[in-house]
């Protein structure tokens, strides 16, 4: 282990360490405190000026209540729902079935198409948008969902099939074989044999793909106008715009939004840095 | 039996049929669209009018636009304090890589902004900035200081805003390089330490090398996150105050959706787009090293 673990020092070592940690880690979350305690204040407390004194009065549920109740959140986090799921499907079963091909099958153009994947997936969002946004109108999905869901899974799925292609790379190449042999169709070998030993590449990949689809402005602002397919990203925003005053509002909204990714990143942690890491620790 | 032309064939057919799907999807969204834009960028159009051939005059335009200047030079300076972000996240990696049970779930708070939505980012940045109830002005006033209303301010926006964006940053790097670290050579390391390599020497013969493909990735998506910046600006400041936070991305969209000129939003974009391809470039000739040595 690199550096001298210090689980062996002295209490001195030790407790000077786990000092300067915890100060650290207190000045890195700061600017997160005050969303939180924001979020938690009464509106009397936000008049008078107190922002980032102690609470004169915890407004936890009244606050979070509120926002649901006053605003259209519910609307805009079942739509932020209802846009990262599909395009999560959709973006792996096409890049599983891609990555395969790719893995597994010799043809010319092959190593082209991988380099298409790859380089599709570091493009500047800017020179997709005017066109997108032209063809979004004309196949009159503009101001849906659905829109975003066709949008996101075909861009994702550049970086998913660059991904998966790698993994099942690595998967030996016999297995593959034998089952041919045994005569198994090409989608009986993905289905039965690739499938079940890329689940937890997918299942990296979920998590990811979902952080970065829930998580996405951008497209959001260029393919969606009004509250009925906006997602929660863009509502916290437009809320901002209603609500300049209404800062616990505001915050508790910014709280709802940033929770889905942040509770999935703690329950599934070893999936997302699997999936971040990709490449990263092996050559 | 005569084995049927499916069964025959099968190998060379099933990637059509496996491909398809994914390459329709992506040449109708990603690949077209790029040429799209390039061609958009030689015309002068409102988005929904007669579109109007001007050859290379949008990017004439650019060359004297002030605007771009400042956007270029915002890009640069994003750049600059974005490619700090791997050594900090190493030397912070490098304190936090220690055995202690209660580092586990400190590890996760160091790593979790990363999943945290730029809108959210932006939002509580510019709280914290806030210059009548930012935390920021109110320790600045604490100790006697003059307040700096850092997003209003045109000399320290970019900083203000950058600094923001190097929160998740900092926390993505941090993942790579903590991954890194643990997945080091063991046996390496003792024996550098029988040969009596300790701290700096150790560091930089032994540990930095078996990082390389740590830094390669924090590097890529470090000068990719700094010329791609675009929604924590639009969040935050809008590009604001007067044009002084404004990147290339972000004029793009000004001048395309807030201007209506599209033909002009196309060729920043089209610029953008070029710097950018000598990264791709750059990623896609170690893909293909890789491969090389593998087969």
């Amino acid at each position: 282990m690199f550096p001298q673990p210090i689980d062996k020092s002295s209490a001195a070592v030790k407790g000077t360490y786990r000092f300067v940690l915890y100060a650290f880690l207190l000045i890195w979350l700061l600017p997160l405190g005050g969303i939180l305690i924001t979020s938690m204040r009464s509106l009397a407390d936000i008049n008078s000026g107190n922002y980032w004194g102690w609470p004169t009065e915890f407004h936890l549920l009244e606050n979070y209540t509120q926002v649901f109740k006053a605003t259209p959140m519910l609307l805009y986090f079942y739509n932020s729902i209802f846009i990262t799921l599909p395009t999560v499907l959709a973006t792996l079963a096409l890049s599983s079935l891609a990555g395969y091909s790719l893995a597994k099958h010799r043809f010319r153009g092959n190593f082209l198409i991988f380099a298409m994947f790859i380089a599709g997936n570091f493009v500047p969002a800017q020179i997709l948008m005017i066109p997108v946004r032209d063809l979004t109108l004309k196949l009159g999905v503009y101001d849906t969902k659905l829109g975003l869901i066709l949008f996101h899974t075909a861009f994702q799925t550049g970086f998913c099939t660059f991904f998966l292609r790698g993994f099942i790379k690595e998967l030996p190449h016999e297995l593959v074989e034998s089952a041919r042999i045994d005569g198994a169709s090409e989608f009986r070998v993905y289905w039965s044999v690739i499938l079940p030993l890329i689940q937890p590449a997918l299942a990296a990949l979920a998590v990811l793909e979902f952080t970065f689809i829930w998580n996405d402005y951008f497209w959001a602002l260029v393919l969606v106008q009004g509250d009925e397919a906006r997602p929660i990203t863009l509502g916290i925003q437009a809320l901002r715009g209603r609500w300049t005053a209404s800062w616990q509002l505001i915050s508790a909204g910014s709280i709802i939004a940033a929770l889905p990714p942040v509770v999935m990143f703690f329950l599934l942690q070893k999936h997302f840095i699997a999936g971040l890491t990709l490449g990263a620790v092996k050559e | 039996m005569k084995a049927s032309f499916w069964d025959r064939n099968q190998l060379k057919l099933a990637p059509v049929f496996f491909l398809t799907p994914a390459l329709l999807l992506f040449a109708v969204y990603v690949l077209r669209p790029i040429f799209s834009s390039l061609w958009i960028s030689f015309y002068e159009w409102d988005g929904v009018g007669q579109m109007i051939w001007i050859g290379f005059a949008n990017y004439e335009e650019m060359w004297h636009d002030d605007r771009v200047h400042t956007a270029v030079w915002n890009n640069l300076l994003w750049l600059i304090f974005f490619l700090l972000t791997p050594p900090l996240s190493l030397g912070l990696g490098l304190y936090l890589n220690q055995n202690l049970p209660d580092l586990r779930i400190v590890k996760s708070f160091f790593f979790f902004p990363f999943v945290v939505s730029a809108v959210v980012v932006g939002l509580i940045f510019s709280w914290f900035y806030n210059p009548r109830y930012g935390l920021l002005d109110l320790f600045l006033e604490q100790v006697g200081l003059q307040p700096l209303a850092l997003l209003s301010d045109e000399k320290l926006v970019n900083y203000g805003i950058i600094i923001a964006a190097m929160w998740p940053q900092i926390a993505y790097c941090l993942i790579l390089y903590l991954t890194g670290l643990a997945g080091l050579n063991k046996e390496m390391i003792e024996a550098g330490r029988i040969d009596g390599a300790k701290g700096w020497a150790m560091f930089w013969n032994i540990i930095l090398p078996q990082l390389r493909p740590a830094t390669f990735i924090a590097v890529v998506v470090s000068v990719l996150g700094a010329l791609r910046s675009y929604d924590l600006i639009a969040i935050m400041t809008q590009g604001g105050p007067w044009g002084s936070s404004t990147v290339l991305a972000y004029e793009m969209v000004e001048q395309a959706i807030f201007n209506y000129r599209m033909g002009y939003g196309a060729a920043l974009a089209t610029i953008l787009f070029f710097i950018l391809d000598i990264y791709i470039a750059w990623f896609l000739i170690r893909v293909w090293r890789n491969e090389k040595g593998r087969l």
